[in-house]
């Protein structure tokens, strides 16, 4: 018998984080002493609860009020170069749901990808130094050490990778590749991982399962190995699941087919996905959420609609305008003039894409830009997105 | 896979010809004969060039590298100059010596090597890795007869704790006694060639652990929660031997090589010794038979090596 009050530290913050922990009893269904403990624990969680607020205890029965299970809360991630810290991406905030894409859109080196491998914690910790706060299900990432990270990794947190290829062990059958990731979150047998390899080969639209499980990665095309990837990715039913540009290395067709892949696995597991990409057609046909980030910050952030209907933030408005579109039968495409500085030369005050839009007054950026609230869920950095103007806009006027 | 080896076994066939031939017409270009000097110095060069003659040396040389091809397949490499003695019992009495001494020290070197280069991929940058490197670096710079000598006086001589000449003593009786003393002959001269043998191999193997480290596949295993000794034992490892592995084909056409410098350092009555003696004496029936089986040697070593890596990388299938 299990004691109740040792359970009570067990029960979570809600009902359904309850209901998940009573999950071995509840699967000895036959046992009727052990719903007598059920029923004695629900009684201890619920009297427990009664000295919260009415609205911390009726939510956490009836409300998801963990529905942000990710929360990133003023993240930084600094790389050592030549002694020196300099950061690549810089008090990142941001919210990913259930049921939910958030697409994160920027420039090659904008640090799409070093958010990425900072929420896994795939950086070397004596070449990196992270500050901020990644909450994931109640966890502070940034605290765990390597074994407690491991918990994460591959079971609650799945990553598909940019470069299908060299992203898989050359010298490992696709079938071992997958089930390496059971081995260390599931007490499966031999026998049901590779029934559950096949599954998870089926489920992401490979047509025979049980040749690729014996093949090895140099024997599949790109778009197989890309759905190899987001097997492993998928294996354990994690409830976020990461995507650094996961069709980028894939030609149209198969992008197309990869993304509609990742959109059915996040209805079936309600899990929440961040998308990273430059891709601004991927965005448009996936993304509920937008963040967009330039030089390691996001300089704008807001529903999908927001983003592509009402942009706000002079990068975002030249991102969208240097994209090709039907009906605007221009001949030639807005260009974005300069370029990104680098790390070591990144400004540390100022707006940092004023350089990039020379003909709007100094006057108009803020010192130390901040993010504002345009309208509700709709943020932007800086104030320079209230006068800002495209050249032939009439904006031209320093 | 059998095809395969059947197939390159063939085109060995032409090859072998082909290098026949070339050592043949080096062993002829080479300047000198095998007379002159080796008889009495007051003999009279008439019977020298008599002797010349006889031997068929003045015949052109297609006409005797064909006798000398007759007489390889009746498995007669002709006597050696130097040694009055059939080149095949030559090479039977120092292939035996030179086998083990190859032998032990390829496994001393894999077996220092190994672990050597991993541990200073896995712990790059910091102090065991630079204790091995400057190692390496040191070893390497030091011309390989100069750390033979070097060892040769202080183990042999100041210490004295191995024989430093032969490769076995003279006083050995019964069998015990006489492994015994072949064992205790080939330690240094072993430990030596190990030595300067796991440079090359720790420095590859360091920098291709280091490679593997850094690489995509690794940051997968990361991602999938795979603890980091396990990542090292499934992903690593593996993966980094592989152009070890393909270099041990190699290797082992070096058992029967012999050390050239090893084995004329320490006296030892090998394959290595006897091919710088005949190159001294001009022995060529020796020298031809020698480099002969050297490139017979080497052709299956490529061959083997071919067919190692295709049996630990799956890239890679010869059928």
């Amino acid at each position: 018998m299990i004691a109740p009050l040792k359970l009570i530290k067990d029960f979570g913050p809600n009902f359904r984080a309850f209901i998940f922990s009573q999950r071995p009893i509840i699967a000895n269904f036959q046992s009727p002493k052990l719903w007598v403990h059920v029923v004695v624990n629900l009684y201890i969680f619920v009297v427990d609860r009664l000295r919260m607020t009415d609205h911390q205890f009726w939510g956490g029965i009836f409300v998801e009020t963990a529905n942000n299970f990710l929360r990133i809360k003023d993240v930084s991630t600094a790389f050592k170069i030549n002694g020196q810290y300099y950061d690549a991406i810089s008090h990142i905030n941001l919210e990913v749901h259930h049921d939910e894409i958030l697409a994160i859109v920027g420039k090659s080196g904008c640090g799409k990808s070093t958010l990425a491998t900072t929420i896994m914690g795939l950086h070397d910790p004596s070449e990196t130094h992270i500050t901020g706060e990644i909450d994931f299900e109640d966890t502070d990432l940034l605290q765990l050490d390597e074994a407690g990270y491991n918990q994460f990794r591959g079971a609650k947190i799945g990553m598909i990778f940019q470069d299908p290829l060299s992203a898989l062990n050359p010298l490992k059958r696709i079938e071992d590749q997958i089930s390496e990731v059971m081995t260390y979150h599931t007490s499966l047998s031999k026998a049901a991982k590779h029934d559950r390899v096949l599954e998870l080969l089926n489920q992401v639209g490979i047509t025979n399962p049980q040749r690729t499980a014996r093949q090895y990665p140099h024997e599949l095309s790109g778009g197989m190995r890309q759905r190899v990837i987001i097997a492993i990715a998928i294996a354990c039913k994690p409830d976020l699941i990461i995507a650094d540009e996961p069709t980028t290395a894939l030609d149209v067709t198969i992008q197309a087919q990869i993304l509609d892949v990742l959109r059915d696995i996040q209805r079936e597991n309600h899990a929440g996905i961040i998308l990273i990409t430059h891709d601004l057609g991927v965005v448009a046909e996936t993304a509920d959420q937008v963040a967009v980030m330039y030089a390691g910050q996001i300089v704008e952030k807001g529903s999908a609609e927001q983003i592509f209907d009402t942009p706000e933030h002079p990068y975002t408005r030249s991102l969208l305008r240097s994209m090709p579109q039907l009906d605007n039968q221009q001949d030639d495409l807005y260009v974005i003039k300069g370029n990104v500085p680098s790390l070591q030369k990144m400004p540390t005050t100022g707006d940092r894409f004023a350089p990039r839009i020379p003909w709007v007054p100094a006057s108009a950026h803020e010192a130390d830009p901040q993010m504002h609230e345009v309208v509700p869920g709709h943020w932007v950095r800086c104030t320079c997105y209230q006068t800002f103007q495209f050249p032939d806009e009439g904006g031209v006027t320093v | 896979m059998w095809k395969t080896i059947l197939r390159r076994l063939l085109i060995m066939i032409p090859e072998v010809i082909i290098l026949s031939i070339l050592v043949f017409l080096l062993a002829k270009a080479m300047p000198g004969d095998p007379f002159t000097g080796s008889i009495n110095p007051k003999a009279d060069p008439e019977q020298i060039h008599h002797l010349m003659k006889l031997n068929g040396l003045y015949d052109p040389w297609y006409q005797q590298y064909w006798h000398w091809v007759v007489h390889l397949f009746h498995g007669n490499l002709g006597d050696s100059y130097q040694y009055q003695e059939p080149v095949s019992r030559l090479i039977a009495g120092r292939a035996g010596n030179t086998l083990w001494l190859s032998l032990f020290t390829m496994i001393l070197t894999y077996a220092m090597a190994l672990p050597m280069g991993v541990f200073a991929g896995r712990h790059e940058g910091q102090l065991p890795d630079t204790v091995i490197r400057v190692y390496t670096y040191v070893t390497y710079c030091i011309p390989f007869f100069v750390i033979l000598v070097i060892g040769i006086w202080v183990f042999g001589y100041i210490l004295g704790w191995f024989p430093t000449t032969g490769s076995i003593s003279p006083n050995a009786n019964g069998w015990a006694q006489t492994i015994g003393s072949h064992l205790t002959h080939i330690l240094l001269p072993g430990l030596l060639g190990a030595l300067f043998g796991t440079v090359n191999i720790v420095q590859y193997l360091r920098s291709e652990v280091i490679d593997a480290k850094h690489s995509d596949y690794v940051r997968t295993a990361q991602s999938k929660g795979v603890p980091s000794k396990d990542i090292y034992r499934h992903h690593i490892f593996r993966n980094s031997l592989l152009p070890i592995a393909a270099f041990a084909g190699y290797s082992i056409t070096g058992l029967l090589n012999g050390s050239i410098f090893t084995e004329t350092v320490f006296s030892y009555p090998g394959m290595g010794l006897l091919f710088v003696n005949s190159i001294i004496y001009r022995d060529y029936t020796v020298i031809t038979a020698l480099v002969l089986i050297y490139g017979i040697l080497n052709l299956l070593g490529t061959l083997l090596s071919d067919i190692i890596l295709s049996l630990v990388d799956p890239r890679i299938r010869i059928d």
